[in-house]
């Protein structure tokens, strides 16, 4: 899994120069830390977001936004897409992407390419590994140049799901390209931590789901972060609602609007007309999550014939509505798999390019209580650009272990380090509310990871004395309340058939349930008391769970002697 | 974590009595966990795993125990075992793509309306990976991407709820037929019906559907189920059937009057839909053999009410008559009783009256005997003036008081006698203030 640390190619500490690199299928990104904060690089171009795109022309290299502009005349010797081939053999890779471009090969059982990469001669039959090394290779040159030395390594994220192999077949491309990879890191923990890498953030117990929305693929992930310790809980993947399927949308959209002036000219049937639909129509979407309006407008489209349309959000939000609802139901899904509900979630991080669109973090916005963060450009002021989230994340885990060795990273890494207990349920105390109600107060929060250890000061009783401190472990469940049926409008107030009659009538639509998230006191574990509290004195309660789940349990007077302290024994 | 949460509730106080050594009593051990693998990132990582080395060198076989041990989240594919596929399916043009059984290109026949929208997605991308016409070059076939179309297609219905739903309206293949009456009769019926009633939920727009139950369901129950099912709430609709509609500019009223026709065959398919809930629900009834043990059993309880409510009345009449005979008998004793009282109370005040009469003529007697207290022969006035005497003393006492003095004087006849006791009786009179001194002087 995400343990693959360390390479044969191993740079002494001493002598790296370590990035941080989000390799995706539509675009990469690269980054370096400056003063412990992350900056991402800008390619020669002047690009942050690097199409994940090689293209030979009369063998000439080009990447990035230079090689996506050959998609048009160039589209068999440029390679788009190819990331996730890495590591696969033929059988089990999915082509659609490479449609308009060179597309996949099976060479015995490698998935390659054929290219014409050299001014002469004839064409190279080049895996996807030769690909992946230079395209790496480029993203590399551009970092260096940038930092005025050789980057020597680096931190790349990789989907959840990648496996063994592919991990592995990444390494090696990398390798290739003479770049140490000090570690592959999961891309949604890479956001997060892009995010609580920031100073002003502070270290909390909570629930994240990470929306990673791509252009060829989406990715959740549910993700507990107990005290900087990151424990993902669910995953989801998505080939079929991603930021190409809004491209299409849009695509459609002004393919009907051109035929409907141009009857029987479909810019969708000639391979050169629907390069530069599809090339002016993700231009058009990106410019749809900053303004209002968009143009769109390309020479010669189809048969000569030039065109140009005006596009409004509002009509784009419509038009794309079922790529929108997709969205939804799979972050809703990937919470219900995590067996949680999004009352459960305090924070959803928006990630990946598709994320910039405004309607999709809305859309969030109205599914979670109004008490989730939903870091996106549209919600929130303070978030991170979306596009930039695994980048920065792995620039700022490559700074934190540029300076051990690779077997040292490789042994902190290695999975029984990584592998560990987590509790089930939350660990707290019993208050009284304010009407003397048992209340349970959590302290230690569930799936935190063993050993761990947290502390609570919480009140006496109000004259202080003895105390009881009621160590019990605790539950959540969804409290659902159906509202009061409403007063009549009409003013008639009376009581009887009528009313039954009119509330039946108008419960479909107005009837909004209010779900709230409760705590319910479970096995108790332990009591301890404390005597003769001062009056208006505060109780320390630490709770300290071992690695093989032992407790020891701490508690005293805030500013008093002695204390008590007791020990339950693992189960 | 460093840092301390303060919480401002307040703990509450210790029980009177508790007592524990050292003050603390250990319950219980914290609930099983799940070992579950941690990121080794950020700072905080780099702590743990300083800690959880402790110099020491882990190997191949400490990564794949560990490994195994942890809950792994990425695990799903396999789950899925493939269904094969039929060579006419595959043989099939895109454009019949309303004819297509989607589910069947996808390989999810067996799962049709049940099919969750992750097992779609992932049934899409294995017909992907296995019909794209790229991975047919490579087998050396010609480049017919029809089915890879088809593929397309089904997954464009089946993603999209709204046009899942229509698909799903019309999907026969999900439907399960009732049974007929012979074989419901076999012993069956409730698992017959109940599949046929699981099937036809799948078009509630209420969810959960109460389900059919078996003999054992009670009567409420049975009474839900029916009630549900007659007021069914169907989103079953029938747009998927349409005639294709020209979409050209030029007809239109052609496309008008096809709209129009497609909008009646909606309306009369939904309306026969109906019917033909509805006499399912109806046959189901009528054999329902629930229904008619309830039947039984109410009426049982009704003729129970009845002969129950009967009965109470003929008690209630007996009691009532025993009460009002008691009543006439008790009424009749009184006033024989009052009678009799009556009567006693006459005959003693008789007895009395006479008792003092006969007491008065002692008393009268006595005076005579003592010959009026005279020396010889009384005169007229002597005799007048003692017996007038007699009379106010006898006025001035009650009828016990007269029989005490006729005890005292029956029977005297001397006269000295008779004299003393009269003369101590006008003495105690004149002591309780009842005579004059003077008065009955010729007693004394
Ligand atoms: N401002 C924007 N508004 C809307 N969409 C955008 C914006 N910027 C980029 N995108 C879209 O985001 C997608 C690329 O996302 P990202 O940069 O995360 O790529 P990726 O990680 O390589 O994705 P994948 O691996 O899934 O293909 C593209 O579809 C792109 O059009």
């Amino acid at each position: 899994m995400a343990e693959t640390g360390g390479s044969k190619a191993g740079v002494a500490p001493s002598d790296r120069c370590a990035i941080g690199i989000s390799f995706g299928n539509s675009y990469s990104s690269i980054a370096c830390t400056s003063e412990d904060s992350p900056v991402v690089i800008a390619n020669e171009d002047g690009d942050r977001q690097i199409p994940t795109i090689l293209s030979y022309v009369e063998g000439e290299e080009y990447t990035g936004n230079q090689a996506k502009a050959l998609l048009v005349r160039n589209p068999n010797n440029t390679v788009v897409s190819f990331k996730d081939f890495l590591g696969q053999d033929f059988p089990s890779i999915d082509p659609t992407h490479c449609h308009a471009a060179a597309h996949p090969q099976d060479v015995n059982g490698t998935v390659s390419f054929t290219i014409q990469d050299k001014a002469e001669g004839d064409a190279s039959t080049l895996s996807v590994s030769e690909i992946s090394t230079r395209y790496l290779r480029r993203l590399v040159q551009s970092a260096s140049d940038y930092l005025g030395k050789k980057v020597t390594s680096a931190v790349v994220t990789a989907p959840t799901n990648f496996t063994e192999k592919q991990r592995e077949s990444l390494i090696k491309a990398a390798n290739d390209a003479d770049l140490e990879i000090l570690q592959l890191i999961n891309e949604p923990i890479a956001s997060v931590l892009a995010y609580d890498a920031r100073p002003e953030a502070k270290l909390e117990d909570k629930i994240v789901v990470v929306a990673d929305l791509g252009g060829t693929r989406s990715d959740v992930a549910v993700v507990a972060s107990r005290g900087g310790l990151y424990t993902i809980l669910a995953t989801a993947h998505d080939y079929e609602f991603s930021g190409v399927q809004l491209d299409k949308v849009l695509m459609d959209h002004f393919a009907k609007e051109f035929m409907k002036k141009n009857a029987n000219v479909d810019p969708r049937e000639n391979a050169k007309s629907l390069a530069k639909l599809k090339a002016e129509s993700e231009a058009v979407k990106k410019a749809l999550s900053l303004g209002a309006n968009a143009n769109f407008s390309v020479e010669s489209l189809a048969d000569g014939i030039d065109f140009q349309l005006t596009i409004n959000r509002l009509r784009y939000e419509t038009i794309g509505r079922k790529v929108f609802e997709g969205f939804n139901r799979l972050v809703e899904g990937v919470i219900k798999k995590a067996e949680l509900d999004v009352l459960d979630i305090d924070e959803v991080i928006l990630s990946g390019g598709t994320s910039h669109t405004p309607r999709i973090a809305s859309n969030f916005r109205s599914i979670f209580p109004a008490t989730t963060v939903i870091q996106a450009p549209s919600t929130s002021a303070t978030a991170i650009n979306p596009s930039e989230l695994q980048a920065r994340g792995a620039a700022l885990q490559a700074s934190l272990i540029q300076e051990y060795e690779s077997e040292d990273i490789d042994q902190s890494t290695h999975p029984a380090v990584t592998t560990v207990k987590h509790i089930t349920n939350a660990i707290g105390v019993i208050s009284l509310s304010d009407d003397g109600e048992e209340v349970f107060t959590p302290i230690i929060a569930p799936e935190t990871a063993a050993p761990a250890r947290r502390t609570i000061h919480i009140a006496a009783p109000k004259d202080g004395g003895n105390v009881l401190v009621k160590v019990v472990e605790g539950g959540t469940h969804i409290k659902v309340t159906k509202p009061e049926p409403k007063a009549k409008e009409n003013g008639t107030k009376e009581e009887g058939a009528e009313d039954e009659d009119d509330s039946d009538f108008d419960s479909d639509e107005e009837e909004e349930e209010h779900r709230e998230k409760v705590w319910k006191i479970g096995t108790t574990l332990a009591e301890a008391g404390i005597k003769d509290v001062k009056k208006g004195g505060k109780i320390e309660v630490t709770i300290n769970v071992a690695g093989d789940l032992a407790v020891t349990i701490t508690t005293r007077e805030v500013g008093g002697k002695g204390g008590v302290r007791g020990t339950l024994k693992a189960a | 974590m460093a840092t301390v949460t303060t919480v401002t509730r307040a703990l509450p106080a210790l029980p009177e009595g508790w007592s524990a050594e050292k003050d603390f009593k250990p319950i219980s051990s914290i609930t099983a966990s799940t070992q579950r693998t941690i990121e080794p990132v950020g700072p905080h990582f780099l702590a743990h795993a300083r800690r959880a080395r402790h110099k020491r060198t882990f190997s191949e076989d400490d990564r794949i125990q560990a490994q195994e041990t942890a809950k792994n989240i990425e695990k799903d594919d396999e789950s899925d075992e493939s269904e094969p596929e039929d060579p006419m399916m595959l043989q099939r043009e895109a454009k019949d793509w309303k004819s297509q059984d989607h589910y069947q290109v996808l390989g999810l026949s067996k799962y049709r309306w049940k099919a969750t929208e992750d097992q779609i997605k992932r049934a899409h991308r294995k017909k992907v990976l296995k019909h794209h016409p790229d991975k047919k070059a490579a087998q050396g076939s010609t480049e017919d991407d029809n089915f890879f179309k088809c593929i397309q297609k089904a997954t464009e219905v089946l993603l999209d709820p709204v046009k899942r739903r229509q698909f799903d309206s019309v999907d026969e293949r999900a439907d399960v037929d009732p049974p007929t009456r012979k074989e419901a009769a076999k012993g069956n019926y409730y698992k017959l019906w109940s599949r046929v009633f699981k099937s036809e939920a799948r078009f509630s727009k209420q969810q959960p559907v109460p389900s059919f139950g078996d003999e054992n369901s009670t009567k409420e129950e049975v009474d839900n189920f029916y009630n549900f099912w007659y007021n069914f709430d169907s989103w079953r609709s029938f747009e998927y059937l349409d005639e294709d509609v020209p979409d050209d500019n030029e007809n239109r009223d052609q496309k008008r009057h096809m709209e129009r026709k497609n909008a009646n065959a909606r309306k009369k398919k939904k309306a026969e839909d109906n019917a033909r809930l509805r006499k399912m629900l109806d046959d189901c009834s009528a054999g329902d053999e629930r229904i008619k043990k309830f039947r039984q059993e109410a009426n049982a309880a009704k003729n129970k009410k009845r002969l129950d409510k009967e009965n109470a009345e003929k008690q209630a009449k007996e009691e009532a008559r025993l009460k009002k005979e008691a009543e006439e008998k008790a009424a009749k004793e009184a006033e024989e009783k009052a009678k009799a009282d009556r009567e006693a109370n006459k005959k003693a005040k008789e007895a009395a009256k006479n008792a003092v009469k006969k007491n008065k003529r002692v008393l009268r007697g006595s005076v005579k005997d003592a010959n009026y207290f005279a020396a010889g022969d009384a005169s007229a006035a002597q005799i007048d003036a003692v017996l007038n005497d007699v009379e106010l003393v006898q006025g001035k006492i009650d009828p016990d008081e007269i029989a005490a003095l006729a005890g005292k004087l029956n029977g005297l006849k001397v006269a000295d006698e008779i004299k003393g006791v009269w003369s101590e009786e006008v003495k105690r009179l004149i002591g309780a203030g009842k005579l004059k001194e003077g008065d009955a002087k010729n007693l004394v």
